[in-house]
């Protein structure tokens, strides 16, 4: 891919990743047929991972990390935009999944959404892409927050666009959450540029070290490091954060849900590890403020807890809903592990839990637009109606539990290896017990989609349409092929863990 | 008979068949849904399949018996996670049961489920041959987490052969089966995974073993690669919560309490319950136990440390225990059900023993259960298609109704017991033996007393058949309540193709005590070290 020439374009690609999807967004508007809204969205979309995939390649080329001055300001008075192995790896991941959903999205979008709301829905589609993104290549502290403003506005709209009435009470309750999430996020920011006088995550970096040895400035940096722990945590949805998020994921229109369930918590993760690894360094963290044991008790209790929910659903968007709450607690198990193991899991499960959710997410869209829910009860026996929707539904959900052979099992090996590396045996056994959870619940939905007497509206369903099928099978072949191949998720992990576990030391 | 299957495969290198090996059965499982339309050609793939892939691994077994140990490296998934083939003597005795049988179960599945008229054959048949790919896979598997992939693949293709009914029971059987055995699997066999990755740095099979004991030299002349040197030594009782972990989370192999699944997993139609709940399934479990005691602890660590006693006990117990439980069942495929438990533990209580000769007498038990237990459930299939009765109390003076079919019952029920000219004589033989000499008289014990419980539990099942009179339909007990309600008693023997597959493999189990060599070579090579 490093092949790929951008000619003069080169230098700009990093600020490129942010400006196309955003004036993608502005022109879909302009456009008030649906078709060419998306088709106007699709190109933007293919580009993206383009873009990402060679700042990817250049990073691992290299070592080093680009740094974008954005017109050309240097650090402490201008934007800087910094790709290292972690940004570049996240953006790919966010970028790629925006792409790959947007093949399944038009004829979903054109069933679940009245038409002049469609450029609406793709024109917002971007915009929280755009916010996304940003909040991953940005280097500063305020900028992250102007992108995480711009992707939860967008994702309230995107919410809000769903058919169903409560769709509208789900986005307002995000917006509740989501704000007192940024506020609390901004605060910190605020004390921190009191203390340090910059905005720059690296600089602040630097900073903070001096700073902290005066008493009243420690104070000022432990508590700012409260306000971002707690509200980067809202919007990343660890428990018990996370009360926003079943209802937004179950009322979004399908295709938002699969996109928001990939990419928006993932950005919110990439923000913590960013701040707490890099900003504050997790040896502060350690020595000041007992954070790895919270996040170690808040990450079991939602391995625990919401896949127990999940267990109980008879609704298979919330049960999903939950398990990517249970999902993020494994994630965040490995960074309160912080060592090069559990952190190379912890990253690889960002990719290898997008690719799953996204195909588990994206199958109950194709079965949504078949017989128009996604209640138990209505997708009774829908399996042999449509086999390959949810044959590949089947291959994620296999994935989902962690079988070796999928992408699911590499993450868990590494979080248990981290554990055993931490000192930390009764955490392996709770990764597998929390995992034979996803097991029940898996198993429950297998049941009733295969084996129970087809529904009244299962009885004439038919198979989902191709431009469907394609992006679902893609995902779900990524899942097994994720958990042979592992140079794209746990290589590059590996490299992004060292980087940030060598920033502490 | 070996020397014209090997000709066809004589330019083939031993890579080639290992390949062979697994993918044919995984293309049948491809072409097996094109032919949905019919039978007769879907049929045809699952036969040819089974032909060529039973071909493949007879022209294995003479290379092997020639001292060769093939090697087969796939991919490298990550650091200590190899995807990776080696076919060594346990796991090529392994594999000749499993494909040799799927032939003569293919044929007897076609009359079974044809017979039976039932539904949904095609994913039948698909899940079947994944089922014997995830087999071969195992059985030739050169590391943990090759046979863990296999092992999990076999449970998920095993699932809907056992809801295969989809009627409540069948649900609740298939969930019973699913949480049981991947939930063991992946809550105490993968940490014994993680756990030994930590403390030996490796996780292939290596002739006397990866695992280090506190205070013992490692087995420099077997085991010296570069990785032991690095392993971290483990005490007696970290080695012996290992084996329990790998014991238990193993849970194919049926070591109470981890054996309700396989009662349950009876629900399924006959041919499920004969090939893969007597054979591949089951097998695949006290094999992977058996691969584990021998080549991740070592039997001599084990023996030297005894980290490893206790299992003895546990074993034995569930012998014993499951033989109680065998004779109270009524429904017949129960009570051969709890007969397999029992008989499993009995392979892993002679890994348990600790001997060379014991060893050889689990290989030997694990061919001869194989044939064994397999010719009965085909045996109890014949009866419920031909008569429809799944009861033992139904079955008085069966025997002359479908002498075939009871007769090769008989076979079969004097193998369980362990009595000659049957293959099952000389499994419990060498396991006595082993005991015996190194004076281990609990085991001696436990073989005894359940020889005696077995015989209590089959006997009685020939008497009714050839020797009591046959009851009119209305009589039947209240217990027969599970049976349909049409069977007839105006019935002859079953469809060709079972009486077939019952007679050849109850004449297996014949031939394999008059000629034993063929498992005991292997087993010898086993013990030797390969």
């Amino acid at each position: 891919m490093s092949s790929l020439s951008w000619g003069t374009a080169e230098p700009h690609l990093p600020i490129l990743l942010v400006v196309v999807p955003l004036f993608g967004a502005l022109l879909v508007t302009f456009l008030r047929r649906g078709i060419l809204a998306w088709a106007l969205t699709l190109a933007v979309t293919f580009v993206l991972p383009l873009i990402a995939i060679s700042l990817l390649a250049k990073v691992l080329q290299t070592g080093q990390p680009i740094i974008y001055e954005i017109g050309n300001w240097p650090a402490p008075i201008g934007i800087v935009y910094k790709v290292d192995q972690l940004a570049a790896y996240v953006l790919c991941v966010i970028s790629m999944i925006g792409a790959v959903i947007m093949p399944f999205a038009r004829r979903s979008i054109a069933a679940e959404i009245q038409e002049p709301a469609q450029s609406w829905y793709y024109a917002m589609y971007l915009l929280c892409l755009t916010g996304l993104l940003g909040i991953v290549i940005t280097g500063d502290a305020f900028n992250a927050f102007v992108f995480l403003e711009i992707s939860s506005l967008a994702t309230y709209v995107l919410i809000a666009l769903g058919r169903h009435r409560r769709a509208l009470l789900s986005a307002y309750q995000y917006l509740i959450m989501g704000t007192i999430g940024a506020t609390l996020y901004i605060i910190g920011v605020g004390l921190l540029y009191v203390v340090t006088g910059t905005l720059n995550f690296d600089d602040i970096a630097t900073r903070l070290g001096p700073a902290i040895a005066d008493p009243g400035y420690r104070n000022a940096v432990l508590t700012a490091l409260g306000f971002i722990f707690v509200g980067v945590s809202l919007k990343l949805a660890l428990f018990p954060m996370h009360v926003w998020l079943p209802n937004a994921y179950a009322y979004a229109p399908s295709v938002a849900t699969a996109f928001l369930a990939g990419t928006a918590t993932k950005a919110a993760i990439y923000l913590f590890i960013r701040v707490i690894f890099s900003v504050f360094g997790i040896a502060l963290a350690i020595d000041s403020l007992p954070i790895p044991l919270v996040l170690i008790i808040l990450s079991i209790a939602a391995m625990f807890l919401a896949s127990f929910s999940a267990v109980f659903e008879e609704n298979a968007k919330r049960m999903l809903a939950y398990s990517s709450i249970a999902q993020v607690g494994y994630i965040m198990l490995g960074i309160a592990l912080a060592n090069e193991a559990s952190l190379t899991g912890s990253l690889a499960h960002i990719a290898n839990h997008a690719v799953m959710k996204t195909a588990l997410f994206l199958a109950l869209g194709a079965v949504f637009y078949r017989i128009g829910s996604v209640m138990y009860d209505d997708m009774a026996g829908i399996g042999r109606k449509m086999p390959l929707t949810m044959g590949a539904f089947a291959v994620a959900g296999i994935g989902l539990m962690g079988t070796p052979g999928t992408a699911g099992f590499i993450s868990k090996w590494y979080l248990g290896i981290g554990a055993i590396d931490a000192g930390h045996y009764s955490i392996v056994f709770m990764i597998v017990a929390s995992s034979l959870i996803s097991v029940i619940y898996i198993g429950r939905i297998t049941e009733v989609v295969w084996f129970r007497a087809p529904s009244e509206s299962a009885k004439t369903a038919k198979e989902a349409p191709l431009s469907m099928l394609i992006p679902l099978w893609l995902l779900a072949g990524a899942t097994v092929y994720l958990g042979f191949d592992t140079q794209a998720t746990v290589d590059v992990s590996a490299k992004a863990a060292e980087v940030l576990l060598g920033g502490i030391r | 008979m070996l020397m014209g299957l090997t000709d066809f495969s004589q330019d083939m290198s031993s890579g080639d068949l290992i390949i062979a090996a697994l993918l044919i059965p995984a293309t049948a499982a491809l072409l097996i849904p094109l032919f949905h339309r019919s039978p007769n050609l879907r049929e045809a793939v699952t036969l040819i399949a089974a032909t060529s892939l039973a071909m493949v691994a007879w022209s294995l077994y003479p290379r092997i018996i020639a001292g060769a140990q093939p090697e087969l490296k796939v991919w490298d998934v990550a650091p200590g996670l190899d995807l990776a083939f080696k076919v060594e003597p346990l796991g090529m005795l392994f594999g000749l049961i499993a494909s040799t049988l799927w032939v003569v179960n293919s044929i007897y599945s076609i009359g079974y489920m044809r017979g039976n008229d039932e539904p949904r054959q095609t994913q039948f048949y698909v899940c079947f041959a994944v089922a014997i790919a995830a087999t071969m896979s195992l059985a030739f598997s050169a590391n943990l987490f090759t046979m863990f992939v296999a092992y999990e693949l076999l449970t998920l293709s095993t699932y809907p052969l056992v809801t295969h009914k989809a009627t409540p029971e069948a649900m609740k059987a298939g969930r019973v089966y699913l949480v049981l055995l991947i939930g063991t699997s992946m809550v105490l066999f993968l940490p014994a995974i993680l756990l030994t990755w930590a403390a030996a740095g490796t996780l292939d099979f290596t002739p006397g073993g990866i695992i280090v004991a506190q205070g013992l030299e490692p087995l420099q002349t077997l085991g010296a690669t570069d990785a032991i040197s690095k392993a971290i030594p483990l005490s007696p009782l970290l080695i012996g919560g290992l084996l329990f972990l790998f014991v238990f989370g193993i849970g194919k192999a049926a070591v109470m309490p981890v054996h309700f699944w396989l009662p349950a997993a009876m629900v399924a139609p006959t041919p499920v319950s004969a090939l893969l709940h007597a054979v591949a399934v089951v097998k695949a479990g006290v094999f992977s136990i058996l691969k584990v005691v021998v080549y991740i602890f070592g039997i001599d660590t084990l023996s030297k440390t005894g980290a490893g006693d206790w299992l003895v006990y546990v074993a034995g117990f569930t012998v014993i225990m499951a033989s109680i439980i065998a004779l109270r069942q009524d429904n017949l495929k129960k009570r051969l059900a709890f007969s397999t438990v029992s008989q499993l533990s009995y392979v892993v209580l002679a890994a348990a023993i600790l001997t060379p000769i014991s060893a050889i007498g689990a290989a030997m038990h694990i061919a001869a259960h194989a044939v064994s237990k397999i010719t009965l459930f085909f045996a109890a299939g014949s009866i419920y298609t031909a008569a429809h009765k799944t009861e033992i109390s139904q079955l008085n003076g069966i025997g002359w109704k479908m002498p075939w079919t009871m007769t090769a019952f008989a076979i079969g029920a004097l193998a369980m017991i362990g009595l000659p000219p049957t293959a099952g004589f000389l499994g419990k033989w060498f396991m006595l033996q082993g005991a015996v000499t190194t004076e281990q008289w609990f085991p001696v014990a436990v073989i005894v007393l359940s020889t005696v419980l077995n015989a209590s539990y089959f006997l009685p099942i020939l008497v009714r058949a050839f020797f009591l009179e046959a009851v009119p339909v209305s009589m039947h007990a209240a217990g027969a309540k599970n049976a349909k309600d049409t069977h007839d008693d105006d019935h002859g023997e079953a469809p060709f193709p079972i009486v077939l597959a019952l007679t050849i493999t109850a004449s297996m189990s014949v031939l394999l005590f008059l000629f034993p060599d063929v498992v005991l070579d292997l087993a010898k090579l086993m013990v030797a070290g390969g």
